[in-house]
């Protein structure tokens, strides 16, 4: 049964606060709610970010200085679980797919627009909860992977609200990736042909089949570890008869796919930046759908890469070894398509451009490091090295999170009508490529020359190394500052950006900036061509 | 037209020339001391070269289109109305896919050298036919194989140290004591949580799990005092949890041996 909503009731002005306001309610605009999924993602993120800063200080000396070791082991998982859980899925995903993918689809909302009210309203307590735990007994303290039994020894309470908190983002997860299935199929305009739509709707589609599938394992995994610790069962407590190598087993089928949440979304992003600033249409298409179902396939069944130290029989970490290294085939083919979108176009050099042209190159060195770091025996000397926390901030950050920004610097002005200043932009996007990288690619050489990951003291040998990757980090935090100047001025007192300032072919700017409640103001229009660029002179 | 081709060709020569330069002139890693560390080193200096040819040519190929299609001040309209070109699309899906392939095969070629294929726990001949093999990382293995080994040493870690167990004099000692040039097979276990056990100058690690024995065998090849560092974060000292693996001639090992060795109890 399917239960229509009628927009011009859900959204009556009497029940639904106008203003600012509207962003702090119960709100069931798929626009509003994408916003507070940004505002509230970013907020995790300077927290996120504050810990790391807290990371790279103590880390800047060899010694276990500035803070006590179980106080580091706390901040480091907070840090992990923060920008994973809080800002990197809830933002690429929630954020940009409640905002783009109605557009997309040519519908007025979601599915479900009760439900994805109430994933997002899970995001807040749950994130509070998880940072409050530092005030109770001590925050988890086993890391964002909690590997029993070191998650079972340390003290409780921590591990058992970082518990609950996961869970409830899971749930958010879930929701919300149900919400976006639903709407790509079931909503669209009619008319509207699934090869038609804009990339960032296949790469949900993708992302959101992966939520569905993945994520529910990870909920019964936690919840089984959560009796261990707080009713003594041996599930993976060897004391008991546990295995620790299972829980490492279902903990990874779901968070190495929760790899592709963070990136296919990122994906999806870049395919509508690069074709509207290079004004030229996406290449190939058709290949980028199948490239991003075959990374949805292969995503599942490379799990074990993350245990090729562990108890692993060797045909299986053969297997995994080649499942893995294919995944950079159809990524591959995504970043081969993506330059020559380039190639031939008539490139403006803004801000959001120059983001996504630092994304490709960020990630193009994290995948290389990733096929290697596939290959068993190359990993067998790096696994749990500092190399690998070069790798996957290669990934998430340079990848990921270089594409939020620049999503933000492209779709500010549909959100609030006014552009965003380019001589700002620019900057930051100066600051945040030198920073990242002065801060990231040292960490490959400490990795292989003998520096673990989530240490608070090491050998007096790497200190130079890791006092400059230091110094990259103070420029991250330092790039925020023209990024948060920027979007203040801009929202009060930016240029008017008209209603589509970028010339764009795709749904959402074929409306007014900001857009009326219902989207469009009359009937969805029915865009065939996302990418149709150079085709006509008009 | 072939003005432009030279330029490319020039342009990728280059982009090979330079990885190669790179790849065999810059050493990243720290010295080699056991029988994996060189077989290691190929691998790595396989995977480095290839990924900067593919990683200068990427930003090469992302700087070349920012500076050459960017929209000059005069210019208006679109580029270009291309929408793909399908046999371009399957040259570069073949080609990453070979290059993936024989990247695979290689590394499992390095890994079998390694030993990395040999079940532990099959019978007495298999193993003798392959002494000389080298094993990084194995998980699973039955008593009787340690015995066979040259030097078995039994190690069990705890928050936050490593403790080594010499059966053969009846000891256990806080730093481990090896022969050059000798294999030497550990079984280790966890007495608490889960810890690694790495010597990067031998580029082998084994996690060591609580419940579940790991065997690790190796072959130090270099005389010389090198760091054992545990990988696994395991708790609060987790940085702190280190020891020394010293690798010596046989002579002063056996001096070493002699001086620490415990006549059997009898009970």
């Amino acid at each position: 049964m399917t239960i229509s909503i009628d927009p011009q009731k859900t959204n009556n002005e009497s029940l639904q606060p106008k203003g600012w306001l509207r962003y702090f309610s119960f709100s069931l605009d798929h626009k509003v709610i994408g916003i507070q999924y940004l505002v509230c993602g970013f907020l995790f993120y300077l927290i996120g970010g504050t810990l790391a800063s807290a990371i790279r200080i103590e880390l800047a000396s060899p010694m276990s200085d500035f803070m006590p070791r179980d106080v580091y082991n706390q901040v480091l998982t907070l840090h992990g679980t923060i920008m994973i859980f809080l800002w990197i899925v809830p933002v690429v995903n929630g954020a940009f797919g409640n905002y783009l993918i109605p557009f997309y689809v040519g519908a007025r909302d979601m599915a479900f627009p009760r439900l994805n009210a109430v994933a997002f309203w899970l995001i807040p307590p749950s994130g509070l909860m998880l940072v409050a735990s530092y005030f109770v007994e001590g925050a988890a303290q086993a890391g964002w992977t909690a590997y029993p039994p070191l998650s079972i020894t340390t003290p409780q309470s921590g591990q058992i609200i970082w518990i609950l908190s996961v869970l409830l983002l899971g749930g958010s997860s879930i929701f919300g990736g149900i919400n976006f299935i639903a709407t790509i199929i079931k909503l669209r305009r009619p008319g509207l042909k699934l090869m038609q739509l804009p990339m960032y709707c296949w790469a949900m589609l993708g992302t959101s089949l992966l939520v569905v599938l993945s994520t529910p394992v990870l909920a019964g995994t936690l919840i089984l570890l959560s009796f261990d610790i707080i009713a003594n069962t041996g599930f993976f407590n060897p004391v008991l008869g546990g295995n620790v190598v299972v829980y490492q087993h279902l903990f990874w089928f779901y968070s190495h796919p929760a790899v592709y949440i963070m990136v296919l979304p990122a994906f999806g992003l870049v395919s509508e930046i690069l074709p509207v600033h290079a004004r030229k249409p996406l290449f190939g298409y058709t290949t980028m759908v199948f490239s991003i179902m075959g990374i949805v396939v292969l995503g599942l069944v490379v799990w074990a890469h993350h245990m090729f130290t562990s108890g692993t029989p060797p045909w299986m970490r053969l297997f995994f070894t080649i499942a893995t290294a294919f995944i950079a085939v159809p990524t591959g083919i995504k970043f081969f398509n993506w330059v020559a979108t380039l190639w031939g176009g008539k490139i403006s050099i803004n801000s959001a451009m120059l983001f996504s042209c630092g994304f490709i190159i960020n990630f193009v060195f994290g995948g290389i490091t990733g096929v290697a770091l596939a290959q068993v025996p190359f990993d067998i000397h790096v696994h749990d090295t500092y190399f690998v926390v070069a790798h996957f901030h290669y990934i998430v950050y340079g990848g990921t999170v270089f594409i939020i920004f620049s999503s933000i610097y492209h779709w500010f002005p549909k959100v609030t009508g006014k552009m965003l200043n380019e001589k700002l932009g620019i900057l930051h996007f100066i600051i945040t490529f030198i920073g990242f990288n002065l801060c990231f690619a040292p960490q490959h050489w400490l990795g292989l020359n003998g520096m673990p990951r989530r240490v608070a003291e090491y050998d007096p040998q790497f200190q130079f190394v890791n006092q400059i990757s230091s110094l990259g980090a103070l420029l991250m935090a330092i790039s925020t500052i023209p990024f948060l100047i920027n979007v203040f001025l801009s929202a009060r007192n930016g240029k008017d950006a008209g209603d589509n300032p970028w010339n764009a072919l795709t749904p959402e700017w074929l409306t007014s900036s900001p857009p009326p409640v219902e989207n469009w103001e009359g009937e969805a229009p029915l865009v065939e061509e996302p990418y149709g660029y150079g085709k006509e002179i008009s | 037209m072939l003005n432009k081709n030279f330029y490319l060709i020039l342009i990728i020569s280059l982009v090979f020339a330079i990885s190669f330069w790179i790849g065999f002139n810059v050493n990243l890693l720290p010295a080699e001391a056991s029988i994996n560390a060189p077989i290691y080193d190929e691998l790595f200096k396989i995977l480095f070269i290839i990924g900067l040819i593919i990683f200068i040519g990427m930003t090469i190929a992302v700087i070349y289109s920012l500076f050459k299609f960017r929209k000059r001040n005069d210019q208006i309209g679109d580029g270009i109305a291309l929408e793909g070109n399908l046999s371009l699309e399957i040259v570069w899906t073949i080609i990453p896919s070979i290059i993936v392939l024989l990247i695979g095969l290689y590394s499992y070629n390095i890994y079998d050298r390694m030993g990395g294929m040999k079940e532990l726990n099959h019978n007495h001949e298999m193993m003798s036919s392959n002494t000389e093999k080298i094993w990084a990382g194995i998980s699973q293995t039955s008593d009787n194989e340690i015995a066979i080994n040259n030097l078995s040493i039994e190690v069990s870690a705890m928050q936050f140290a490593f403790l080594f167990n010499y059966p053969k004099g009846n000891f256990i000692s806080g730093e481990l004591h090896v022969p050059v040039d000798q294999k030497v097979s550990m079984k280790m276990e966890s007495k608490d949580v889960i810890h690694a056990f790495w010597v990067p100058e031998f580029r082998i690690k084994q996690d060591i799990i609580p419940g579940q024995p790991t065997i690790l065998n190796f072959t130090p090849t270099k005389v010389g005092k090198y760091p054992i560092i545990c990988a696994e974060l395991c708790g609060p000292y987790h940085g702190g949890m280190r020891a020394s693996i010293i690798v010596e001639e046989e002579s002063d090992y056996n001096e070493w041996f002699n001086k620490n060795k415990k006549p059997e109890v009898n009970l």
